[in-house]
Formats: C-alpha cells, sequence, structure tokens
C-alpha cells in the first residue's frame, strides 16, 4: 500500500518557514491577498500490507516513535493506491 | 571521574567535550552511537553538539532512537549525570528525556556568536561552582535553539526550578534583546525533574580557556568533578 503521510506545525507553535515565505510572496510578488502561509512536509512510503487497519497502526507507531513530535507537530494520512 | 562522550555521525563537539573532561583529569570513554552497552560505573555522559543525521526529519529525532539511547536512559533512571549540549540538546527533548522541544531559531538564521547567560540554579550538580545568578559569557552555534514548550509544561519548569540557565545582557538583564533565537522565556539550558539531567544550547566546552575567549564553561565540569 503507497501512502503519503503529512507533518506540520500545529497552529499554536510560530511557523518561522511559512512567515518568511509569506514575507516574499507579500512584499517581493505583490500578492497581498496572501495571508496564513504554513509550511509542512510529506513522508511517503509504501507498507507491505494491504489491510488498512493494519497499515493504520503501523503509521501511528512510527510517527509517534520518530516522524512526529507531538509536542509541536500534527500529522495526517492518505492512502495514494493499492 | 569516570565519562562518556557519545559520538553520533554528524556530531562535531565530541573532540571539544573530551577535551574539556581530559582538563578536570576525567577518566574518558569514547563511544560510538551503535553500541547497546554502556558501563554501570559511568559518572557522567555527554552527547555533544553536532548535526546528527545530517538533522535531517528534525534535529536530533533520529539519534534520539539510536541503540546507546535506550542506554543512555537506563541510565539516566540509576541517577547518571547526562550532559546534552547543544544538538545533544536536542536529541535529549526527542527521546523525552527533557521536557519542551528547539524550534527553528525565530529569525531563521544560523547563530554563532559569544553571548551571556545568568545561571539560574546553582543548587545542582552541573552548577555548584558558580555563584548564584553569576553572569557567564559562553558561545552559542545553533540554527534550531528556539526552546519551546506548552505552558502547562513551562509551568513544571518553573515551579520545579528546572532552568539552568538564562539568554540575559552583560548586566544580567533578561529580555527580547539579550534573545538570540526566540527562545521563551529567555530558557537556554533546563534540567529534568530530578536534575541529573542537564540540556543546553550554549558551548561550555568551547569555553574552557581564556585564550578563546572565555573559561567560563570550565566551571561546569569542575562542578561536576566535585562530586568525587
Amino acid at each position: 500500500m503507497k501512502v503519503r503521510i503529512y507533518i506540520a506545525l500545529k497552529k499554536a507553535v510560530l511557523d518561522t518557514q511559512g512567515k518568511a515565505i509569506e514575507g516574499v510572496l507579500v512584499k517581493n510578488l505583490g500578492h497581498s491577498q496572501i495571508s496564513n502561509v504554513r509550511q509542512g512536509k510529506f513522508v511517503d512510503l509504501e507498507i507491505a500490507d494491504n489491510n488498512p487497519d493494519n497499515v493504520k497502526k503501523i503509521i501511528d507507531e512510527i510517527c509517534d516513535k520518530l516522524l512526529v513530535n507531538k509536542i509541536i507537530e500534527d500529522y495526517s494520512f492518505e492512502i495514494i493506491n493499492n | 571521574m569516570k565519562s562518556a562522550v557519545i559520538t553520533f555521525p554528524g556530531s562535531n563537539c565530541d573532540r571539544d567535550a573530551f577535551d574539556a573532561l581530559q582538563k578536570i583529569s576525567s577518566k574518558v570513554q569514547r563511544i560510538w552511537h551503535t553500541e547497546s552497552t554502556l558501563d554501570n560505573d559511568l559518572d557522567l555522559i555527554i552527547i555533544p553538539g553536532g548535526f546528527s543525521f545530517g538533522d535531517y526529519l528534525r534535529s536530533g529525532a533520529m539519534a534520539s532512537i539510536s541503540p546507546v539511547i535506550n542506554e543512555v536512559s537506563r541510565l539516566v533512571n540509576k541517577g547518571v549525570r547526562v550532559l546534552g549540549i547543544c544538538n545533544g540538546f536536542q536529541i535529549l527533548t526527542e527521546a523525552k528525556l527533557l521536557p519542551g522541544v528547539l524550534l527553528r531559531n525565530e529569525k531563521m538564521k544560523f547563530i554563532c556568536r559569544e553571548l551571556y547567560l545568568r545561571v539560574e540554579n546553582v543548587d545542582t550538580d552541573f552548577a555548584n561552582k558558580y555563584k548564584a545568578r553569576e553572569i557567564i559569557k559562553i558561545p552559542i552555534a545553533h540554527m534550531d535553539g528556539n526552546f519551546f514548550a506548552p505552558n502547562d509544561t513551562l509551568k513544571m519548569i518553573e515551579d520545579e526550578n528546572l532552568v539552568a540557565f538564562r539568554y540575559v545582557d552583560e548586566f544580567g538583564n533578561v529580555s527580547n534583546e539579550s534573545n538570540p533565537n526566540g527562545s521563551i522565556l529567555n530558557i537556554a539550558g533546563v534540567y529534568n525533574h530530578k536534575k541529573n539531567v542537564l540540556g543546553m544550547m550554549p558551548h561550555p566546552e568551547r569555553a574552557i580557556d581564556i585564550n578563546t575567549g572565555s573559561e567560563d564553561g570550565l566551571k561546569m565540569f569542575e562542578s561536576l568533578n566535585n562530586l568525587f
């Protein structure tokens, strides 16, 4: 199963990269209508298991142990195809 | 005193930590991160600065699940002292051995310079040679040093007097101007609950000789040695 995991800083946490990007979009590119820019990341991976429950369990475990720091980050994931 | 310095792929302050420990005549072991056993009779473990695993994912995240960190956790529970400097601080927060987390610097810049710290708690194994609220000059060199913790964690940190150092000006004042990286409440270093683990972004091991700018970091190593 191909999976894409999205990881982003929680809303309450200052996202310095998002802020810097927003500054450039607004000031340098002149898009004054743009605001609230947040930058996250995604991780693509394949899991040799087609049971969605098992896949969810594995993703929750790897996010908890390594991919996500839950003090500052939230995550979600989507199954790309079977 | 018997110490160990742990090296990860990408560590670059391990040699400086080794030199600082030799300066106070400690026996020092150099440990590679794949080691799955550490000696039970260690008095101090240093997790040095650098860019372990290239800072990929999050600074310190990958190193925090290295085999040797299980051993560090075991020894922390036995009361062994652990000092994490810079990337070592990031690794210890990622390993949940210290509260909080280090975010990217507020101004998105790598900062390398000397600055002033105020010693907030001298009643510890790491700082007993300092005077109460002493102002010390120690260098920093980091990109991700912006200490952050949720409000309930911050309250616990303050209530239990776990702040080790704050960024201050040369007169000891805590201000926005003296805060290099956006750290909440100007926190530069914190202890764990039992105060046998200390993490700090500034580099005491780079401040052990007046010929390189400051020897204010030496007192930390002397404080640790003072226990034996």
